[in-house]
């Protein structure tokens, strides 16, 4: 039996190096600053779960800093539940601490008012908006509606009757969007259906089998689908028409609006003014990186640096705009 | 046939073999701790996508994938503490298979079921991901709500000896189902963001399982005399085998096609497999004290869905649970894209993987079953120790998830409430139950009656949903008219019957 004992050894060591990362990570490693930036050591909150789109955002970003030494290694928490918000409360939290970034987008804006938050975006430390991500309309291959024309009439003609599907909840992107579009094309955003899938499969499977009507969301993870036609894509929300994808822009088919989803990152309020001007610095050279360009191009993702007090301003506004499309929805 | 024995060829370079190792001893460990599953793994292990080829990546990950489903039956058998979801259902049995001296039977069961399961899933995804796709897009919310209600209707199967506590007991459950935002409004949240999302069922089930014995044995460490729990035979005997084997293929029939399906998951076929052997075992009376068959069944039931996962993702590109979701960002990082195209376009990789998923079997069994009667002498550990372990162990478990102390409350709080359940000889299964299907049952309801504008008839509008109906009344009338035809029958059958009336 000792060569089984062996093994056991093995699988011990492996949860006990498990559990010695755990611990470790739970602890907040110390930071010693010292002068040469490679031995810093620096946290990236991530407000979602492994694999979502924030997180994505967060460990591309710390990989490209890692990889070019522009700091040390950084040290990735994902804090999950209710959309972000947990995580943005823990940020806010942590007044002063000069260690700590998170990277948030759109959806935590929204989910801070349908979760009926204390904490609000506007109150961290706005460090960069990093990127821009589109949203696309998407219906079965074999749907009636052949342009985004199509949809709108048959949707004013029954609100109600068409239903609309998006991976995101209440407050998200994919939720945001069609509600802004309604009221662009004169429906009342209280009238849309609006159904919640947990993220971009059960939606995929749900225009599959021509359970709704259209389908909201980014494009990324429909490629395969829209590539063999199962899906089309009648038009996608940004200012342009995108590289990868063969569908117009809301503007090119007559309805005026564009809809954007962004990424960036924030730092605890209280940070020195040094502090946030060296994240600042750190983002800006990250931008700079062969890691960071792959992964953009990887993602379909849209580069929009906004540096410091720039975001700032764009949050505030984010964050108004966001909640007056809530609270017009009956849902603050 | 010949292209799977190519894929063998790639599966079993040393490089591959060796990837293929290091995922099922990784998924194997993070399945036994509660708080870090596959998912998790899979996502921090991302960044090896940009260093090592597909194969290799896509091997190692379908290893974690595997070894956690397996990993997580180990620590539910010894120490009533389930690491994942899947394994809450097998915490039920086995755990008292392990209090009677049983554990070694208890692991390997589960292992050579996971491994019969996991082998059987694997060829019925090579024979059928081709021409999956059509089917499964068919299913809809009606579908699955009745699926759902079916699965509740078979609850009152194992509500006990008193229906009543079985009763209160489901419907407890149910009511920490409610906790969250499934309707878009918080509930019973208490204003707590932590809350939103609801409660995780692991630490439901973590909590009432070793929590609350915990508690309960402290509350009785002084007065009970010590109970030795008796070392038993290491090896499974032929009675055994007898009573495994059927159990094991009931629980891949379960596994599979939930695992298929995008609202399927590991947590509803594993509740259905141990119903089912609670019902058709010649001994019902030893469900709840320790029958291998409840351990069998939802532990194949487990591994079997995990392959069924992965059929839908290679096949229609439809990811079905978390670790299938992070699995198919790996491959688009490599601009590889799953779906009906993937078998021609990448042979290669395709094959491969499925070689692996068999060469991963073979390796979770080797690896497991020797370390059966290793594992089970951990229970030899005098009981003050053990238990210590068990609370550090789950503690640690539940801060893991968000590092975050609400974690640990919440842990406590249901540990006093199942020492509270044991006190008064409430069932914990139904509890468990009502917290996996309550919100499953809320949504599916919510999403049905939202693309029909609540129109009720939509919920037999399709004809899954339709057969499941029918299913369910056959049932009814069968446990109705049953009892009344076998007048004659012994006297513990006949209150068996009575239970499934209501």
């Amino acid at each position: 039996m000792t060569g089984n004992t062996g093994i056991g050894r093995v699988g011990r060591m492996l949860v006990l190096a498990l559990v010695t990362v755990l611990v470790a990570s739970g602890c907040g490693v110390t930071r010693d600053g010292g002068d040469d930036p490679t031995n810093r050591r620096l946290r990236m909150m991530i407000p979602n779960s492994p694999g979502g789109g924030y997180d994505l955002t967060g460990r591309s970003a710390t990989r490209a800093m890692e990889e070019n030494d522009l700091t040390g290694r950084f040290e990735i928490t994902n804090v999950i539940g209710a959309g972000g918000t947990v995580a943005m409360q823990r940020l806010l939290n942590e007044e002063g601490a000069d260690d700590l970034m998170m990277t948030m987008g759109l959806g935590v804006v929204g989910s801070t008012y349908t979760n009926g938050a204390a904490a609000t975006v506007s109150e961290a430390t706005p460090i960069a908006q990093l990127v821009e991500e589109y949203e696309g309309i998407l219906v079965p291959g074999d749907s009636p509606y052949r342009t985004v024309g199509d949809l709108v009439e048959a949707w004013k003609a029954d609100p109600g009757g068409v239903t609309i599907g998006g991976g995101s909840s209440p407050g998200g992107p994919d939720h945001l969007f069609p509600m802004q579009l309604a009221q662009t094309v004169g429906i009342a955003p209280r009238d849309v259906n609006y159904i919640t899938y947990d993220g971009g499969g059960p939606l995929t499977t749900a225009l599959l089998g021509g359970k709704i009507d259209a389908g909201m969301s980014g494009l990324g993870e429909f490629e395969g689908q829209i590539a063999d036609g199962s899906l089309r894509v009648l038009a996608v929300s940004g200012p342009e028409r995108l590289d990868t994808v063969d569908a117009p822009t809301l503007t090119e088919s007559g309805i005026d609006m564009t809809f954007t989803n962004w990424r960036g990152v924030l730092a605890p309020p209280g940070i020195s003014e040094e502090t946030r001007e060296d994240f600042i610095d750190l983002l800006a050279r990250m931008r700079e990186t062969p890691e960071w360009e792959d992964a953009l191009e990887r993602n379909g993702w849209t580069d929009a640096f906004l540096p410091g007090d720039e975001f700032g301003e764009f949050l505030v506004e984010q964050d108004t705009r966001v909640a007056t499309t809530l609270k017009e929805l009956g849902l603050v | 046939m010949e292209m799977l024995l190519e894929g063998f060829g790639t599966a079993l370079t040393p490089t591959n073999l060796l990837y293929a190792v290091l995922g099922v001893l990784l998924g194997t460990a993070v399945g036994v701790l509660p708080g870090i599953g596959p998912a998790m793994t899979v996502a921090l292990l991302l960044p090896v996508t940009y260093n090592v080829s597909p194969s290799s990546a896509l091997i190692l990950f379908a290893g974690i994938y595997y070894g956690g489903m397996y990993g997580g039956s180990t620590t539910s058998i010894l120490l009533n503490t389930p690491g994942e979801s899947s394994s809450v259902i097998t915490a039920l049995e086995g755990n008292k298979m392990a209090k009677a001296g049983r554990a070694a039977q208890a692991l390997a069961t589960a292992a050579i079921g996971s491994f019969v399961a996991g082998t059987i899933g694997t060829v019925l995804l090579v024979v059928l991901a081709p021409r999956v796709a059509d089917v499964v897009v068919t299913l809809g919310a009606p579908s699955y709500f009745a699926l759902m209600a079916l699965a509740l209707f078979a609850v009152t199967a194992v509500l006990g000896a008193s229906k009543l506590r079985g009763f209160i007991s489901l419907f407890l459950g149910l009511a920490i189902a409610l906790v969250g935002t499934t309707t878009g409004q918080p509930r019973l949240t208490f204003g707590r963001p932590e809350l939103a999302d609801g409660i995780d069922v692991v630490v439901v089930a973590v909590a009432i399982f070793a929590i609350g014995e915990a508690l309960w044995v402290a509350a009785h460490l002084r007065r009970r005399p010590l109970e030795v729990i008796p070392v038993g035979q290491p090896w499974m005997n032929r009675e055994d085998w007898s009573r495994s084997w059927k159990p094991w293929l009931r629980g891949t029939a379960y596994g599979f096609p939930f695992g298929a399906l995008p609202a399927g998951g590991a947590e509803t076929p594993t509740l259905l497999s141990y119903i089912t052997e609670k019902k058709l075992s010649k001994r019902p009376e030893e469900f709840g004290k320790g029958a291998i068959e409840g351990v069998a069944g939802p532990e194949a039931a487990n591994n079997a869905s995990a392959a069924g996962t992965l059929m839908s993702l290679l096949a229609i590109g439809l990811p079905t649970t978390a670790t299938a979701t992070i699995i198919l960002l790996a491959m688009q990082s490599y601009g590889i894209q799953p779906g009906p195209q993937l078998f021609d376009a990448e042979p290669e990789l395709v094959w491969g993987l499925l070689a692996s998923l068999f060469v991963a079997n073979t390796l979770l069994l080797v690896v497991n079953l020797p370390l059966a009667p290793v594992w089970a002498r951990l229970l030899q550990i005098p009981r003050p120790y053990l238990y210590a372990g068990i609370l550090f162990f789950a503690s640690l478990g539940a801060y893991s998830v968000n590092f975050d102390a609400f974690d640990l409350g919440l842990l406590l709080v249901f540990g006093l409430l199942g020492l509270t359940m044991r006190r008064f000889g409430l069932p914990v299964l139904p509890l468990i139950i009502g917290v996996i299907l309550g919100p499953r049952l809320e949504t599916t309801l919510a999403e049905a009656l939202a693309i029909s504008q609540g129109d009720l008839s939509t919920l037999v509008g399709e004809p899954v949903a339709v057969v499941v109906y029918i299913v369910m009344a056959l049932l009814l009338v069968g446990s109705i008219v049953g009892p009344r035809l076998r007048r004659t029958a012994p006297a513990h059958e006949d209150e068996e019957e009575k239970v499934d009336v209501r």
